[in-house]
């Protein structure tokens, strides 16, 4: 039974789609078969995160409108082979992707997949309502930052409300990403701390992922970080909240910082 | 020193953890009811017009969001005997 899972936020530039892409890949090196689902139209970028860009023939409207089979418009990664990649348009514009066809191809991936995993735009329109229109799940990724908590909020609401599932009755499980977080600052006041933002959001948490600089090399690269450097503390957060996502149980710890006592007295002054 | 050097010496996580709270209660409450304050402006100018002359650019309304209460403030300035009068024979129709 194939799980469909969209990763929204409202908030632009948050990491909806680093996390995509990082999940994606973390499930799928634990064997699961994963396909993540680019539905920011025009505006594609999930190809370069995953490094296919310069493999993409179809894409989803294509797809939609029936132009492109979905086998034909699936590009599988090089490095791990049970993941795959169903592009966006790039010179389409939304409006070109319709509530029946974006049903259609979500009900052919389940068929095919154990996880299909969209990657919304950012937004509360069209795009964002017809990524989440079909997920039994969702992960809202939220920075430690009010105009972040206060976009998710709003998404919330509409993954209760806007979904197919919400208008059946039945309830999308949700599960918050708190992403480029940074535990010196939070301990020091001075950002809004994981317990904070539970709290105002009160739903479960998934998984904390550090602000690292291995997360920017990981889309510089074109490699999702749990593929690129799976021992570095990002990538962890992600192995874990992959394994949280399949339903283990496991304590989230705030990740710790890499660098030793010393290294972080010496940030903490470079910042003050 | 400018007025931010003087608000990074206290946290600041805690004043956001707060005006979230506030806003958010808000938020949540009139989701689809943005529009709120127009039908609130409307209709109290209606009931107000049944009885007394006014002028609807005289009727402020305001919602001041806070935690525990929310203040409605409503404004409206009657105009004077003689003022009401002229107005009247302005636009009979705000007076009937």
């Amino acid at each position: 039974m194939a799980t469909v899972l969209v990763v929204t936020s409202g908030k632009g530039g948050v990491g909806k789609t680093t996390s995509t892409a990082a999940l994606g890949a973390a499930l799928a090196q634990q064997g699961q078969h994963v396909v993540v689902v680019d539905f920011d139209v025009g505006l594609r970028n999930l190809d370069l995160v995953m490094g296919a860009e310069r493999r993409v023939v179809f894409d989803l409207i294509n797809v939609v409108q029936g132009d492109a089979k979905l086998p034909q418009a699936l590009i599988r990664d090089k490095r791990i082979d049970t993941l795959s990649l169903l592009p966006a348009s790039q010179t389409r514009d939304k409006e070109a992707l319709t509530a029946e066809g974006v049903a259609r191809v979500i009900n052919e991936l389940r068929e095919k997949f154990d996880w299909v995993i969209c990657d919304s735009p950012a937004g509360i329109e069209r795009g964002a309502t017809l990524a989440m229109r079909h997920a039994d799940a969702a992960v809202v990724v939220t920075n430690p930052e009010v105009s972040s908590v206060r976009d998710s909020d709003r998404i919330i609401g509409m993954l209760d409300s806007k979904t197919a599932k919400a208008e059946k009755g039945e309830r999308i499980e949700k599960h918050l990403l708190l992403t480029r977080y940074d535990p010196v600052r939070a301990a020091r006041g001075e950002m809004l701390k994981t317990e904070d933002v539970l709290e105002i959001l009160s739903i479960p948490l998934l998984g904390i992922i550090p602000e690292s600089e291995d997360v920017l090399r990981a889309s510089n690269l074109g490699t999702p970080v749990t593929i690129g450097s799976p021992n570095s503390v990002p990538a962890k957060a992600y192995a874990e909240a992959a394994r949280r996502l399949r339903g283990e149980t496991l304590v989230v710890t705030v990740p710790a910082d890499r660098r030793g006592f010393m290294g972080r007295l010496f940030g903490r002054r470079a910042v003050a | 020193m400018n007025l931010m050097s003087l608000f990074r010496r206290r946290d600041s996580a805690p004043v956001a953890r707060e005006r979230l709270q506030v806003l958010l209660a808000h938020e949540r409450a009139f989701v689809g009811k943005s529009d709120l304050l127009a039908v609130l402006q409307e209709e109290i100018i209606a009931v107000i017009a049944r009885h007394v002359t006014i002028e609807r650019e005289r009727v402020q309304i305001k919602l001041d969001r806070g935690d525990p209460i929310s203040i409605l403030e409503i404004d409206v300035e009657v105009p004077s005997a003689a003022a009401a009068a002229a107005l009247r024979e302005a636009r009979p129709a705000m007076a009937s």
